[in-house]
């Protein structure tokens, strides 16, 4: 059967194409991930900065059909990029690519009111159209009966009863899929589908006129076909009672957060080992199969050693990803959002910029990436520029290092508190802060305007499911891989020319380095940098330091002429820099690396995401700014209260 | 049995000045009929129920154009007939508020609310 299917005038030998369309929380996510498995993909759209995810699966008739998942979207009236792009997709807007052949509408069963709405808006377009009426399972709990039988009829679509997260709860949904290929094959009503170009349906937004006139069709659907309107959970009221509180509410969600940062550190810790040890053993054997050179220098200097100090920070930015999707599929993000708005409205932000500036703290790239699900350009705007200011896990290294080197190992507070400890606080809370004085100057100058309206939805508490969390795991590290693969990869190879070249001359008393590019780039830039107390070495490191902060110490050990790498290098640095430079020259680098615009790949974000190279170029001149600025401040003020 | 299509002259919902004005002309409205139980959803409180009955967009100032508020509130599901109930209250100033709008619970500021006319009870 599914020959005839593929072979049809329909398909033409092309694999039928379904797209996925819904409100946010209808549980489409899951759908995908139950009918795809791992059989999925992030790709991009030509010319537009949101990932498509398409997956393929193979229908009970044998035919093999390609899946996208379009970001969820209330109307077809988009507020945002993501949702633009659901509407460019249904619409068939997109110059290369057809429309879809079949949409699937989920809706989930429990808030058909709000839902259909949209099932409606889609009807028009005159395309097939299947309706999965998904959490069917939480229907029932509830007490909500649809009839679906009726409610087809009343919409004149096929409707099927869905249950995302169980195995079986999906072969409904499968077989009517198989009926509707059919049903196109036999019909030649439509265009041929594989024709790019968009829909002759003359669609256009709808006036509030025409939405109420929806919803009051929709109410005239739900009289025929819906039941029993079934009870609220019970247990979201509770638990908000509890979550939402004036008392309780903030505190536990400083504490889940503090939670997941001490997490996030404990956990990722012996995985990180692993790798360092792992890239150490790979290195020595590189090492010992090639003979000395340069192809040698290039593979272990450059290439394992510069990638792997990116690849090394894979573990923590997967456990922070676990615990956000954690608290976004539970439902609790929409909480935190709700408790924040009034906090981040104080700087002028939304209260849903918290996801994006959250992400950053693993890295800034996927946080930027995060803030497209903001609707207004200004907001969205505002957070993007201040999201490197989160103190990434790249810093961390460099902080570490200098906190080794000069904050002794002591205890304040009659032995409660560790020193050292608490200078690294200090400098999170530094990044923190300056992020939100950030965004109160932006809001007010340059992206004023009041704020987006809040209108967000909580959606019912829900238990977070193995599968899907797993799955968008792996999607998080197979991105995470590919940019190390591609751009890190490219800068470390150019990274290590620039270092090498021009090489020692012989009887060279000095480390290599210094005889290299960068090393006349550093001591060109020496005597600006002398004003923040910064020594040549620490110039000639800033070159490839600028360009990924995680190669800054590898940097450092490479201009005092170490050999160590890894563990042992951070050991014998701290001593080295410990008795070479000043306490007002560390805190001054410090202060330098809570603000510098030290990576590539966030700036290369930037640029995808906002569409120019303008903003970019904003914010490696204001962030260079204030890291200038901070540096000089903290040297000469340091430099005066210690004596110099 | 087909619905009617949307536009059509017999869909209209029970109305109220301000809403047959915001629907003709997006972005402004007559005044809204001072009555014995009618208020905005931005005054109630946490405990309190009501039925919406009509949408004021003048009366909150965003970022956005003329008639976009609205129709942002009704695709959320504030229309005309909606049974609300004020669920929680945001901390500090009882600010933001979690409201029960049918079937689902929607969180918006009171600023915002104060577009949302109702009647108590």
């Amino acid at each position: 059967m599914s020959d005839t299917v593929l072979s049809s005038p329909a398909f033409m030998g092309v694999p039928p194409r379904i797209a996925l369309v819904g409100n946010p929380n209808c549980g489409k996510t899951a759908l995908f991930n139950a009918l795809t498995g791992a059989r999925q993909k992030v790709a991009n759209y030509p010319g537009v900065t949101v990932e498509r995810k398409i997956g393929e699966f193979l229908s009970p008739a044998g035919t093999r059909v390609q899946l996208v998942d379009l970001p969820g979207t209330y109307s077809l009236r988009a507020r945002s990029p993501d949702e633009e792009v659901t509407r460019d997709v249904v619409l068939g807007r997109f110059q290369h690519e057809a429309p879809p052949d079949v949409m699937v509408c989920v809706a989930d069963a429990t808030n058909l009111r709000l839902h259909l709405r949209l099932v409606l808006e889609l009807k028009k377009l005159g395309r097939p159209i299947i309706l999965a009426l998904n959490m069917m399972d939480v229907a029932e709990a509830r007490g909500c009966r649809v009839d679906a039988a009726a409610l087809s009829a009343a919409l004149g679509v096929p409707v099927v009863p869905t249950v995302a997260i169980k195995r079986t709860g999906v072969v409904g949904l499968l077989d009517q899929i198989d009926r509707s290929m059919v049903a196109m094959t036999v019909t030649p009503a439509h265009s041929p589908s594989n024709a790019p170009g968009p829909l002759p349906c003359g669609w256009s937004e709808p006036s509030a006129l025409d939405l109420r006139a929806y919803h009051q069709q929709v109410e005239t659907i739900l009289a025929t076909a819906l039941r029993d309107a079934g009870r609220p959970s019970l247990a979201t009221r509770r638990i908000d009672a509890a979550l939402l509180h004036p008392a309780i509410g903030l505190p536990f969600l400083f504490l889940v957060l503090f939670l997941m940062f001490q997490a996030v550190f404990a956990w990722a810790a012996v995985p990180m080992d692993m790798i360092d040890k792992g890239l150490g053993w790979v290195q020595a054997a590189a090492g010992a199969a090639l003979p000395d050179g340069l192809l040698k220098s290039l593979l272990t200097d450059g290439i394992i050693a510069g990638v792997g100090s990116v690849v090394i920070f894979l573990p923590q930015i997967l456990v922070l990803f676990f615990f956000i999707l954690m608290l976004e599929s539970t439902g609790y993000m929409a909480r935190a959002a709700f408790l924040l708005d009034r906090l981040m409205g104080g700087v002028g932000l939304h209260g849903r910029a918290f996801i994006p500036l959250l992400s950053s703290f693993a890295c800034a790239v996927p946080g930027i990436m995060a803030a497209r699900t903001i609707e207004n350009r200004a907001d969205r705007l505002a957070t993007i520029m201040i999201a490197p200011l989160m103190t990434c896990s790249a810093r961390l290294p460099v902080y570490t290092l200098i906190i080794a080197a000069f904050v002794p190992d002591r205890t304040v507070a009659g032995g409660m508190i560790g020193l050292q400890g608490l200078v690294m606080f200090t400098l999170y809370a530094a990044g923190i802060l300056s992020a939100l004085a950030a965004a109160f100057v932006l809001k007010r100058t340059i992206f004023k305007g009041a704020r987006e309206p809040l209108l967000m939805e909580l959606p019912s508490y829900r238990l977070p499911s193995p599968r899907d969390i797993l799955l968008g795991l792996l999607e998080r590290a197979r991105i995470f891989l590919a940019r190390a693969g591609t751009v890190i990869f490219a800068i470390m190879i150019l990274l290590w020319f620039l270092g090498s070249f021009p090489a020692a001359p012989d009887g060279a008393t000095g480390p290599a380095i210094d005889y290299s590019f960068a090393g006349m780039l550093g001591h060109a830039l020496a005597p600006l940098l002398a004003p923040i107390g910064f020594t040549w070495q620490i110039a000639i490191a800033l070159v490839p330091g600028m360009a990924a902060r995680e190669v800054a110490v590898a940097a450092l050990g490479t201009v005092y002429a170490l050999s160590e790498t890894g563990d042992a290098l951070s050991g014998s640095l701290a001593g080295v820099l410990a008795a070479d430079w000043s306490l007002p020259t560390a805190l001054s680098l410090l202060a330098w690396f809570v603000f510098a615009p030290q990576c590539v790949s966030t700036l290369s974000v930037v640029k995808r995401e906002t569409n120019s190279w303008f903003w970019m170029l904003v914010m490696i001149v204001y962030m260079t700014a204030l890291a200038y600025g901070a540096a000089f401040v903290t040297f000469h003020l340091s430099s005066a209260l210690l004596g110099g | 049995m087909i619905p009617p299509l949307p536009g059509s002259a017999h869909a209209a919902p029970p109305s109220l000045a301000s809403h047959q004005a915001s629907g003709l002309t997006p972005g402004t409205s007559s005044d809204p009929p001072i009555g014995a139980d009618c208020c905005r959803l931005g005054a109630l409180h946490k405990g309190q129920r009501a039925v919406v009955t009509g949408l004021d967009e003048s009366a909150v100032a965003t970022p956005l154009p003329p008639g976009e508020l609205e129709r942002r509130m009704i695709e959320m599901g504030l229309i005309e007939g909606a049974c609300v109930e004020i669920l929680h209250e945001g901390f500090p100033g009882a600010d933001p508020l979690a409201v029960r709008i049918n079937d689902h619970t929607l969180a918006l500021r009171r600023a915002e609310a104060h577009a949302v006319l109702v009647t108590l009870g």
